[in-house]
C-alpha cells in the first residue's frame, strides 16, 4: 500500500496514469492540440498502447468492437472541435447498444471556453444526449477521481458511453495524484439484486404457462449472463428467441432455438412471439425493429415477465405484468434456485405448433442460382470459420442475412451496430475484435456501400497488422434501401444504385492487402478457405452477389410481427 | 393530467440542462420549471409541472432517475401536497381604478408592494389556479405586464424528499 505517497503530476500524466491504472491495454486515438500534452506522456511509456486510426469515427468503433469483444472498457482519445464531432457517430452507436467506454476529449483551455475558440466546440452539449454520462474537468485536482468515475459509470448498471471533456491546460497544470480504488456517488447506486417477491411471482407464471417463450436481448450479451440463461431454459425446456443484439447468449444450434426474432426474425420466433400465453422477456426492449406495431402485439392476451437491469427500458413500449429489474445473471441464478426440482406444464402441444410453423423453412433461398447469392456467402462463411469467427458488420441486407445465417453459439462474437445502424461501423469495430482477441479469426461483413463509409481503416489495419478478412457483399445497390423502394416505393430506386464503385481488389491492394474477386457460386467455399487459411493477412473478399436479393421474412414498418412478407408469397 | 414533479439533483454545471434536455429530447412538455439550492447547498432542488398520461409519466420519472446527478425524484401530486407560485403583476391603476384595484388584490390576499402615479405592482402567492384566478378577475385591459415564478411544491405532513 503505497497510499500515502502521494507523487504531483501533471494532468497529461494524471490522464496515462489513470488509463494505467483501470489496466487500459490499449487506446484507440487521433492526435491534435488540444491533447498534444496527453499524447506526450502516451509516447513516454509503453503500458498503454496506442492505436493510430485514420478518422475519429474509426477510433470510437474500434474501442466499441473491442469492448463489445473482450467485456472490458473501450478507451478512446480525440482532440477538441473536429476531433470530437468526428467522434460523435462511433459514441451515439455505442450509446444506443449500451457499450461500456471511456471517451476522452481535448477541449481548448479553460480560458478560452465560449470564445468561440479555434477548434472550440459545446462538447459536453453535443454528446448529452447520446452518452450515458459526461465531465467537463475544469480543475486538475478533479482530473483523477473524475476518470475513476467515468469507468465506473461506464462499465455499471445499463453499461454506455461516458465522455471526459478535458481543456488543454488542465492538461498541463499539475496537482498530487491519487486514484481512488472506490467510488461513491450518493445520485447513483445501480441495484443488483431483483425483488425475491417479483421472482416468486415469475416462476409461478413460467410453472404454470402452457405456450411460454423466452425472448432475450443485448443485456444478457453485455451482463455476461449466457451460462445462466442456457441453463434456465434447458432446465424449463421452453423455446427460445434472440434479438438481433443478444445473437449467441442462446446457441443458436439448439434444437430450443427459434432463431432471431423481429423485422427480419424467423417466422417460428415471430409466431410464437406473438401465440406464447407466457412471455419471458430477458435484457430486451420491446423495440420497434422487435415488435413492430405495439397495438397488434396486444391483440393476443400474454402474461409478461421483464427483467432488466434499467427500470425504464420496462414497460416503455409494452405493458409488463412482473417487472424485475436487477442484474439478470444475479436474477436468473435466484430464479434457478427458486425452481430446483419444479417441473412447468406438459408443452408438447406448444412444441408441435411450432414445429409447424419452423416446417415452412423460411430462410429458404434458391440454392440453384447461377449469380452468387449473399444467403450461400453466408453459410459458406459459417462452415469454413466452423461457427467460430468473430463477425463484425456494417448496416443493411448483409447485415441481417449474417444474423440469419451465421449460427453464434457463443456470445460477444457478433458485432453488429443494432441500435444506430451506423454504416461503417464493421471495419473498424474488427479492429477492436482482432486486437482484444489476438489470433482470433474476424470476419467482418459488409456491403459496397457500407464498406466505403470507414473505408480509410485498411490503412490502421495494415499498420498493426490485423488480419481481418472482409467480405464484401457487393450488389451494387445500397441493398436494403432498394428493397424498400421496390416494396413500398413502386420500384422507383431513388439514389440507391452505386455507379462507379471502384476495383476493391485493386483498392485492397492499394493499402497493401490482398484483394480477391469472386463472381460464380463454385469459387465461394474455395475462396473462403484460402483467405482463411492466410492468418497474417487482410483478405479482402468482393463477391459479386445477386443484385435484385431481398432479405425474408420481411415485417413492414409499424405492422405486427406476424405480418410478415415471405420468400413464398412472391 | 397534470402532475408535479420534485427532484433532487446534485448542484453542478449542466445538471439544469441534462434535465431540459431530457424533456425536449423525448418529447415531454414542462408547464414550469423552478430550481434553487437547498439547505444543503450541494444539492439543487427543482420542481417541474408536467402533464400526460399515466404511461408517460412513468417514463419521466424512471428517465429522471437514470440521470447520473439526479439523487431522488417524487411525483408530489401522488399524495397530498402543497403547491405555491409567486407573480408579480403590474397593472394600471390610475386615481380612478387605485380603489377598486387595492380592493381586488385584498380580496385574493395579495400585497401591493410598489406604487407609480399610474400603476401599482402586486405580489401575489398561491396555487397556480388562484393566480389563474386573479388574472382572470382583472380587467384585461388593466395588466401591463406579469411575471411568474412557476410551481414550488412540498409534501403534507411527514411525507418528504430527501436524502
Ligand atoms: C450512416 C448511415 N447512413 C445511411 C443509412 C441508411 N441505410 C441503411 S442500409 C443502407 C444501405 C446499405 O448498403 P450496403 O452497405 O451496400 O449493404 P446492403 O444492404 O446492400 O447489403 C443505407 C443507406 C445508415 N444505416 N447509416
Amino acid at each position: 500500500m503505497d497510499r500515502a505517497k502521494t507523487t504531483t503530476l501533471t494532468g497529461a500524466e494524471i490522464v496515462v496514469r489513470c488509463l494505467q491504472e483501470e489496466g487500459v491495454e490499449y487506446v484507440f486515438g487521433y492526435p491534435g492540440g488540444a491533447v498534444l500534452f496527453i499524447y506526450d506522456e502516451l509516447f513516454k511509456q509503453d503500458k498503454v498502447k496506442h492505436v493510430l486510426v485514420r478518422h475519429e469515427q474509426g477510433a470510437v468503433h474500434a474501442a466499441d468492437g473491442y469492448s463489445r469483444s473482450s467485456r472490458k472498457v473501450g478507451v478512446a482519445l480525440v482532440t477538441s472541435g473536429p476531433g470530437v464531432t468526428n467522434a460523435v457517430t462511433g459514441i451515439a452507436t455505442a450509446y444506443m447498444d449500451s457499450i461500456p467506454l471511456v471517451v476522452i476529449t481535448g477541449q481548448v483551455p479553460t480560458q478560452a471556453i465560449g470564445l468561440d475558440a479555434f477548434q472550440e466546440c459545446d462538447t459536453v452539449g453535443i454528446t448529452r444526449p447520446i452518452v450515458k454520462h459526461n465531465f467537463l474537468v475544469k480543475n486538475v485536482a478533479d482530473l483523477a477521481s473524475t476518470i475513476k468515475k467515468a469507468f465506473h459509470i461506464a462499465a455499471t448498471g445499463r453499461p454506455g458511453p461516458v465522455v471526459v471533456d478535458i481543456p488543454k491546460d488542465v492538461t498541463q497544470h499539475a496537482c498530487e495524484f491519487h486514484y481512488p480504488d472506490t467510488v461513491h456517488m450518493r445520485s447513483y447506486n445501480p441495484v443488483r439484486k431483483g425483488h425475491a417477491g417479483q421472482i416468486k411471482k415469475a416462476v409461478q407464471l413460467l410453472l404454470d404457462a402452457e405456450r411460454p417463450f423466452v425472448y432475450t436481448g443485448g443485456g444478457v450479451v453485455l451482463s455476461d449472463a449466457s451460462v445462466e440463461l442456457r441453463e434456465l431454459v434447458k432446465q424449463l425446456g421452453f423455446p427460445c428467441t434472440n434479438t438481433l443484439m443478444g445473437l449467441g447468449a442462446y446457441p443458436a444450434t439448439d434444437r430450443q432455438f427459434l432463431g432471431m426474432l423481429g423485422m427480419h426474425g424467423t417466422y417460428e420466433a415471430n409466431m410464437a412471439m406473438q401465440h406464447c400465453d407466457v412471455l419471458l422477456a430477458i435484457g430486451a426492449r420491446f423495440d420497434d425493429r422487435v415488435i413492430g406495431n405495439p397495438a397488434h402485439f396486444a391483440q393476443n392476451p400474454r402474461k409478461i415477465v421483464h427483467i432488466d437491469i434499467d427500470p425504464s427500458s420496462i414497460s416503455k413500449r409494452v405493458k409488463v405484468d412482473v417487472p424485475i429489474v436487477g442484474n439478470i445473471p444475479d436474477v436468473l441464478e435466484d430464479l434457478l434456485k427458486l425452481l430446483k426440482g419444479s417441473r412447468g406444464k406438459d408443452i408438447s402441444a406448444w412444441w408441435k405448433q411450432i414445429d409447424g410453423w419452423r416446417a415452412k423453412d423460411c430462410l429458404r433461398y434458391d440454392r440453384k442460382s447461377p449469380i452468387i447469392k449473399p444467403q450461400f456467402v453466408l453459410e459458406k462463411l459459417y462452415e469454413v470459420t466452423r461457427g467460430e469467427a468473430f463477425v463484425t458488420s456494417d448496416v443493411g441486407q448483409h447485415q441481417m442475412w449474417a444474423a440469419q445465417f451465421y449460427k453464434f453459439n457463443e456470445p460477444r462474437r457478433w458485432i453488429n451496430s443494432g441500435g444506430l445502424g451506423t454504416m461503417g461501423f464493421g471495419l473498424p469495430a474488427a479492429m477492436g475484435v482482432q486486437l482484444a482477441n489476438r489470433g482470433a479469426t474476424v470476419a467482418c461483413v459488409t456491403g459496397e456501400s457500407s464498406i466505403q463509409m470507414c473505408l480509410q481503416e485498411l490503412s490502421t489495419c495494415k499498420q498493426y497488422r490485423l488480419p481481418i478478412k472482409i467480405i464484401n457483399l457487393n450488389n451494387k445497390y445500397m441493398g436494403m434501401v432498394r428493397q424498400w423502394q421496390e416494396f413500398f416505393h413502386g420500384n422507383r430506386y431513388s439514389e440507391s444504385y452505386m455507379d462507379a464503385l471502384p476495383d476493391f481488389v485493386k483498392l485492397a491492394e492499394g493499402y497493401g492487402h490482398r484483394g480477391v474477386l469472386v463472381d460464380k457460386p463454385g469459387d465461394v467455399e474455395p475462396v473462403l478457405r484460402e483467405a482463411f487459411a492466410a492468418k497474417n493477412d487482410l483478405v479482402f473478399l468482393d463477391f459479386i452477389t445477386d443484385q435484385k436479393e431481398n432479405v425474408y421474412p420481411m415485417v413492414p414498418g409499424g405492422k405486427g410481427i406476424t405480418e410478415m412478407i415471405l420468400y413464398e408469397d412472391l | 393530467m397534470r402532475h408535479i414533479i420534485s427532484i433532487l439533483v446534485e448542484n453542478e454545471a449542466g445538471a439544469l440542462s441534462r434535465i431540459a434536455g431530457l424533456f425536449s429530447a423525448r418529447g415531454y412538455n414542462i408547464e414550469t420549471l423552478t430550481v434553487a439550492p437547498t439547505e444543503d447547498a450541494s444539492m439543487s432542488r427543482m420542481t417541474i409541472v408536467t402533464s400526460g398520461s399515466e404511461d408517460v409519466i412513468e417514463q419521466i420519472t424512471k428517465q429522471l432517475n437514470k440521470l447520473i446527478e439526479v439523487v431522488k425524484v417524487i411525483d408530489l401530486s401522488e399524495a397530498e401536497h402543497i403547491e405555491r407560485e409567486l407573480m408579480l403583476i403590474k397593472v394600471r391603476a390610475g386615481q380612478k381604478e387605485r380603489e377598486d384595484m387595492k380592493r381586488m388584490a385584498d380580496i385574493f390576499r395579495g400585497r401591493v408592494i410598489d406604487v407609480s402615479d399610474n400603476t401599482y405592482t402586486i405580489e401575489l402567492t398561491g396555487d397556480t389556479r388562484k393566480l389563474d384566478a386573479f388574472i382572470q378577475a382583472l380587467d384585461q385591459g388593466a395588466i401591463i405586464e406579469t411575471v411568474r415564478t412557476g410551481a414550488s411544491g412540498i409534501g403534507r405532513g411527514n411525507r418528504v424528499l430527501r436524502v
